[in-house]
C-alpha cells in the first residue's frame, strides 16, 4: 500500500500538485486519470522520487520515502517496477539483456537461473522468440511487453505504469491492460497507472483517482465512475459520443 | 550568483559519479566496452591526422629555414618538440573532444530524453556513476596510449613525407629528433593528456546527463559539450604549461 499524504510540488512558483491525499491499495489496479497538464505524470514521478516533493509525505507500507537518505531510497526502489510511456528500454541491449539487467545488478542468481527467470518473465507477457532482438527491431506493443517483463523481473511490490497504452492500437491496449491487471492480482502488487484511456478505466480500474489542476477531485471504482454526477469528471470521461452512449445504456 | 551555478552543479555531479560501483563485474565489462568505444575506435582518425600533421610541420619548418647558419637537423628537432609538447597532447585532445565528446553527450542525452536514465534510477542504480565513471576511467587509461601513438606517427610522418619531398635527409632528421632530447617533455605531455581526458569525458557527460527536452536539446547538449570541453582544455593547457614548464 502506498499512502500519499498532503503532497505539494511546484515548478517555478507554479503549483503542479496541490495538497494531494490518496491511498493506493495493494493487489488493486489504481488508475490516475485527468486531462493533460493535470499533474498525473508529476504525481507518479514524485511517488518514485524522480521529483522531490515540497511538502507532505509518501509512505511505502509505512516507510516514509521523503525522509529517507539516498541509500535507503535505493533499497525501496529495488522493490519498484516501472513501465515508462515509451518503454525506456536500453537501446544497446537485446530484449533478454534488458530483462536480465535488474537481475544482474541486484539478484544473486546463477547465469542459468537468470536465463530461466528472463524466459519466465517474457513468457508471462506472451513474448516468445524475441530474446535476441534489439529494441529498435520491436513494435510499440512488443516494447511495452518487454518493459513490463523487465519491471516484474525482480518480483516488485509496487508497479508504476505511465500511460502504458499510448501509441498502441485498441486490441494491443486491451492485451496490455489485462496483462497488468492479471500480474497485479497474481503477485498482490500495488499498481499505479497513469492513463488517458477510458477503455482502461472501465476495464481494469479497481480504484480510480481523478486529478484536476493538481488537486484530487474525485475517487472511486469503475462502477462509481459510471454513476457519478460530478460534472467535472463527466465532462472528462464522457467527452466522446461513444462513452455518452455507454453511460446511457448502463443507466 | 549564476556564475557559481556551473562549478557547483558540476562538482555535485562529479561527486556522485565517483561513488563505488554497485557491481564491480558490471563496471569492468562497461570499462572494456568504453576503452574500445572511446579509444580503439579513435585510432583511424588519430593515425591519419598525426601522419599528415607531422608531414606538414616538417615541410613547413624546412621551408622556413633559409639561413645557412641553422643546421638542417633543426627540422627534426622542431618537428619532435612541436609534436611532443603541443600537437599530440593538445591538438589531438581537441580533436577527441569533437569526436568523443559529441558522442558521449548525444548518447547520454538521448538516454535522458527517452527516460532510460530515469529507468536506471528507479531500479535503484546510481545512473551517473553507472554511465559516466567507466567513460572517465576508460579515457584516462587509454588516451595516454593514443597520444604516445600519435607522437610516434607524427614524427614518423614528418620523416617519411619530409624525405619524399626532399625537405630533409634521413640522417639529418634522425639526428635532429635525438638531439637534446628531454624525456621530461613526454612526461609533461602525458600529464596534460590525463587532465584533458578527464575534461573531455566529464564535461561531455555533464551536458549529456543534464539534457532536458527532445532531439533539438540533445543536439544543443552535444554542441555545448564540444565547445566547453575545448575551452577547458585550452585553459588547462595554459595552467599546466605554466606549472610544469615555467
Amino acid at each position: 500500500m502506498i499512502e500519499v499524504k498532503n503532497i505539494c510540488k511546484t515548478f517555478d512558483d507554479r503549483m503542479i500538485l496541490d495538497h494531494v491525499n490518496v491511498t493506493f491499495e495493494e493487489g488493486k489496479t489504481n488508475l490516475v486519470i485527468g486531462s493533460s497538464g493535470s499533474g498525473k505524470t508529476v504525481l507518479i514521478k514524485c511517488l518514485v522520487a524522480l521529483y522531490q516533493i515540497d511538502e507532505g509525505s509518501i509512505l511505502y507500507d509505512g516507510r516514509d520515502f521523503s525522509t529517507l537518505d539516498e541509500d535507503q531510497r535505493r533499497d525501496i526502489r529495488k522493490e519498484i517496477g516501472m513501465v515508462f510511456q515509451g518503454g525506456a528500454l536500453f537501446d544497446s541491449q537485446t530484449v533478454e539483456e534488458n530483462v536480465a539487467f535488474p537481475l544482474q545488478m541486484f539478484g544473486n542468481m546463477s547465469a542459468e537461473e537468470r536465463r530461466d527467470r528472463v524466459n519466465f518473465c517474457l513468457n508471462r507477457v506472451n513474448l516468445t522468440n524475441a530474446n535476441k532482438l534489439f529494441p529498435s527491431q520491436l513494435s510499440g506493443g512488443m516494447k511495452k511487453r518487454v518493459a513490463i517483463a523487465r519491471a516484474i523481473a525482480l518480483n516488485p511490490r509496487y508497479l508504476f505504469c505511465d500511460e502504458p497504452n499510448s501509441g498502441l492500437d485498441p486490441k494491443t491496449s486491451i492485451v496490455i491492460d489485462n496483462l497488468i491487471h492479471e500480474i497485479t492480482a497474481e503477485y498482490n502488487i500495488t499498481t499505479v497507472i497513469n492513463t488517458h484511456d477510458m477503455n482502461s478505466v472501465l476495464e481494469i480500474g479497481d480504484k480510480i483517482i481523478y486529478l484536476n489542476k493538481g488537486q484530487k477531485w474525485w475517487e472511486g471504482d469503475k462502477q462509481a465512475i459510471l454513476e457519478t454526477d460530478n460534472q467535472e469528471i463527466n465532462d472528462f470521461v464522457y467527452a466522446s459520443e461513444l462513452f455518452k452512449r455507454i453511460r446511457k445504456a448502463s443507466r | 550568483m549564476k556564475i557559481f551555478y556551473f562549478p557547483g552543479h558540476y562538482y555535485l555531479f562529479i561527486r556522485n559519479v565517483f561513488r563505488k560501483p554497485q557491481r564491480f563485474g558490471w563496471f569492468r565489462k562497461q570499462l572494456l566496452y568504453e576503452i574500445n568505444s572511446l579509444g580503439i575506435n579513435s585510432l583511424p582518425i588519430i593515425t591519419i591526422i598525426s601522419l599528415f600533421m607531422g608531414a606538414v610541420i616538417t615541410i613547413q619548418t624546412a621551408f622556413n629555414i633559409d639561413s645557412p647558419f641553422i643546421p638542417l637537423y633543426a627540422v627534426g628537432l622542431a618537428t619532435r618538440d612541436s609534436i611532443i609538447l603541443e600537437f599530440s597532447p593538445t591538438i589531438i585532445s581537441l580533436i577527441l573532444a569533437g569526436k568523443v565528446g559529441s558522442s558521449i553527450a548525444s548518447e547520454i542525452g538521448t538516454m535522458r530524453v527517452t527516460e532510460q536514465i530515469d529507468a536506471l534510477e528507479i531500479m535503484g542504480i546510481n545512473s551517473s556513476s553507472y554511465l559516466v565513471l567507466p567513460k572517465i576511467i576508460a579515457a584516462v587509461l587509454i588516451n595516454p596510449f593514443l597520444i604516445i601513438l600519435s607522437m610516434f606517427l607524427g614524427i614518423a610522418g614528418g620523416w617519411f613525407f619530409g624525405v619524399i619531398a626532399g625537405s630533409v635527409t634521413t640522417t639529418e632528421y634522425l639526428y635532429g629528433i635525438q638531439y637534446a632530447f628531454r624525456p621530461f617533455y613526454v612526461f609533461y605531455a602525458l600529464i596534460k593528456t590525463l587532465f584533458f581526458a578527464f575534461i573531455i569525458t566529464s564535461i561531455s557527460s555533464y551536458y549529456g546527463y543534464h539534457t532536458s527536452g527532445g532531439a533539438l536539446e540533445v543536439g544543443s547538449s552535444s554542441t555545448k559539450a564540444v565547445v566547453y570541453s575545448s575551452i577547458f582544455i585550452l585553459v588547462a593547457n595554459y595552467i599546466l604549461t605554466q606549472l610544469l614548464l615555467a
